[in-house]
């Protein structure tokens, strides 16, 4: 596996008459066959539309996703002037979805990236470490590991009072452990290799060898591992929202919009279905890219 | 093995003093002073007193911490704020209705699980495979609170055949396993049994595609064993993994049942939780997830000491 400078494309044209053909780099190669995996790129292309819809949701949106009116209260799908109805205060959903999307998408990805980081480091100091480091930062991470994911994050998040950053510090506490159990197996492994034995051997200190040699090979199989987490955290972020631990209204979150349209499960079932969509089709999407970014690594679980 | 077996309980100890160190510590991480978080707002100062020795915030941290776990180890939780009753008994109550729909949602998830899964590991990459894995991506994206909410718009709002929420006709009272009653079980156990279902079906199309390509496959099939013959071999080669599998994913259904009480009002354990929170109810909050998650710890040991009995290939390290 080599490092992350193989991404840049070598200009093949530019080189006088190659006398053999250069080889893609790693990441080349993984990007060539993610690009031939039908599923992954349709998930890639309706979660670059999620995000891009997001992000220009303030240009974009049809109507003021604040503006309540009595009149137009939970208005069916399809009503003129409101694409995706009403909610039960009479604000435009589609709007609402729209500008929902910025903080579903922002609380389902932040944990998972601050994880990452946090995990990975943890990780890969218990991996190289070995030891007694080793034991003393596993056998916490164990105590973590010990709660299923859901209810770790309902006894932080509870704790800690409801709030977008109660929130985030929830869910990223919650993937640490995940990913650091990864980053630790994968390190312990590179360790022990013989090349890291070679460069031990002439000479190079710790600090060199995790740089030259652990993180260009480690990072990949845990940022792989990382991403299948996303579809997790989107549907545990909107899942504290929607338990009135996340975002508090009337900010528009998908998971906090489908807890207040939950009374109109009778009146207009499938405007209140609706924000549930989003999250489902925003997480299906992140674990179809996942599975396609995984077997193009041929990363093995 | 004897030895891995006792290491593995001894190894489950410190983990579950961790655990109870966690939750311990979950009403001192609450924003404020923890007296004043689990206080009522309109407590009378006999009663901060009485709480004050109770909790003995006054004491230093290690000495409140081994008095709550000795007391904990005992069945005293403390007592809700709400309601005054004792948390443990409020919890067991609670974990039975869990454990109905866990259990439940457990075995429908294994049975269909373990269907798409073996379907698709035998006809890897035809269509049936393609149909099977989506299926099990489904599950395992679903967010389940929406699910439930999806069916409930199906089968309660618009064909009226379900009962929306509750756990009984009349109110949540006594259990009576009838008719009129599991009615109430259905949707919320079926809506659960997404995710193991997802899992399962995963693990088990890996498993079996693994065995398929193993030699001794071949060699079945080279003297002459038939179909049926080598499905069995197959079946019996996966099925303990696949039953580990099953063990956690119960317990990870138990812990992670809140979303899926709260769209049903099942009176389990998720509903005491979000009681708990929106009451700040301190103690009960902390009860309950000790007693979940401790639940959580045993369920792998029991799964982890199982497999190692009856899955002796399994070389214990």
């Amino acid at each position: 596996m080599s490092t992350l400078q193989a991404t840049a494309a070598t200009p093949v044209s530019a080189l006088p008459l190659p006398a053999f053909k250069r080889s893609r780099g790693h990441w080349a190669n993984v990007a060539a066959r993610i690009v031939r995996n039908p599923l992954a790129m349709i998930a890639a292309v309706i979660l670059l539309a999620l995000i891009g819809i997001a992000v220009f949701a303030p240009w974009i949106m049809p109507a003021d996703p604040f503006a309540t009116s009595m009149f137009t209260r939970l208005k069916p799908i399809g009503t003129p002037g409101h694409l995706f109805g009403t909610d039960e205060l009479g604000r435009d959903l589609l709007s609402r979805l729209m500008l929902g999307g910025r903080l579903s998408l922002f609380m389902g990805i932040t944990p998972v990236l601050t994880a990452f980081v946090i995990g990975s480091g943890i990780g890969i100091l218990a991996g190289y470490a070995g030891g007694f480091i080793n034991t003393a930062i596993m056998r916490t991470i164990d105590v973590l590991y010990a709660f299923p994911s859901v209810l770790l994050a309902i006894a932080l998040s509870g704790a800690l009072g409801a709030g977008i950053v109660n929130a985030l510090t929830s869910l990223t506490i919650v993937f640490i452990p995940q990913i650091a159990r990864i980053a630790e197996s994968v390190t312990t492994q590179v360790r022990r290799s013989d090349y890291v034995d070679a460069a031990r051997a002439s000479g190079a200190g710790a600090f060199t060898i995790v740089r030259a040699h652990v993180l260009g090979n480690v990072l990949g199989p845990i940022f792989v591992y990382s991403t299948s987490l996303i579809s997790v955290s989107m549907i545990l972020a909107s899942g504290l929202s929607f338990l009135g631990l996340g975002v508090k209204p009337p900010e528009p979150e998908w998971g906090l919009m489908l807890n207040t349209l939950r009374t109109a499960i009778y009146t207009q079932p499938w405007v209140a279905a609706l924000p549930g969509a989003f999250i489902f089709i925003t997480s299906i999407s992140f674990n179809m890219l996942s599975d396609g970014l995984r077997s193009a690594m041929e990363v093995k679980q | 093995m004897i030895s891995y077996l006792i290491r593995r309980v001894l190894y489950a100890m410190p983990i579950m003093l961790g655990v109870a160190f966690l939750c311990f510590m979950l009403v001192h991480i609450a924003p404020g002073d923890p007296l004043v978080a689990i206080l009522p707002p309109d407590a009378s100062v006999d009663l901060q007193k009485q709480l004050m020795e109770l909790y003995g915030f006054n004491r230093s941290y290690p000495e409140q911490f081994f008095s709550w776990v000795w007391r904990a180890m005992h069945g005293d939780l403390g007592s809700s704020i709400a309601t005054g009753r004792p948390v443990a008994q409020e919890v067991f109550k609670a974990v039975g209705n869990t454990f109905m729909i866990a259990a439940l949602a457990t075995l429908i998830g294994f049975f269909f699980g373990s269907l798409f899964g073996f379907v698709a590991g035998y006809f890897r990459n035809s269509w049936v495979d393609k149909i099977a894995s989506f299926i099990s991506v489904v599950g395992v994206s679903v967010p389940h609170y929406w699910l439930g909410m999806v069916l409930v718009i199906i089968f309660s709002s618009q064909l009226m055949w379900l009962p929306a929420t509750g756990a009984g006709p009349d109110g949540s009272a006594a259990w009576i396993w009838d008719f009129e009653h599991v009615k109430y079980l259905i949707m919320p156990a079926v809506t659960m049994s997404f995710i193991p279902m997802g899992i399962i079906a995963r693990t088990v199309r890996a498993l079996v595609a693994d065995i398929l390509s193993q030699e001794f496959v071949i060699g079945l099939k080279a003297r002459g064993l038939g179909e049926f013959g080598v499905f069995r071999h197959v079946v019996k080669n996966c099925a303990p993994t696949a039953m580990a599998v099953m063990g956690l994913q119960l317990g990870y259904l138990l812990g992670g049942s809140i979303l899926i009480e709260t769209v049903f009002s099942w009176p389990g354990t998720g509903f005491l939780l979000n009681q708990a929170i929106f009451q700040r109810d301190l103690p009960l909050l902390q009860g309950t997830i000790l007693v979940l998650a401790l639940f959580f710890v045993s369920l792998n040991l029991l799964v982890d000491i199982l497999q190692t009995v009856f899955d002796p290939r399994i070389e214990r390290a």
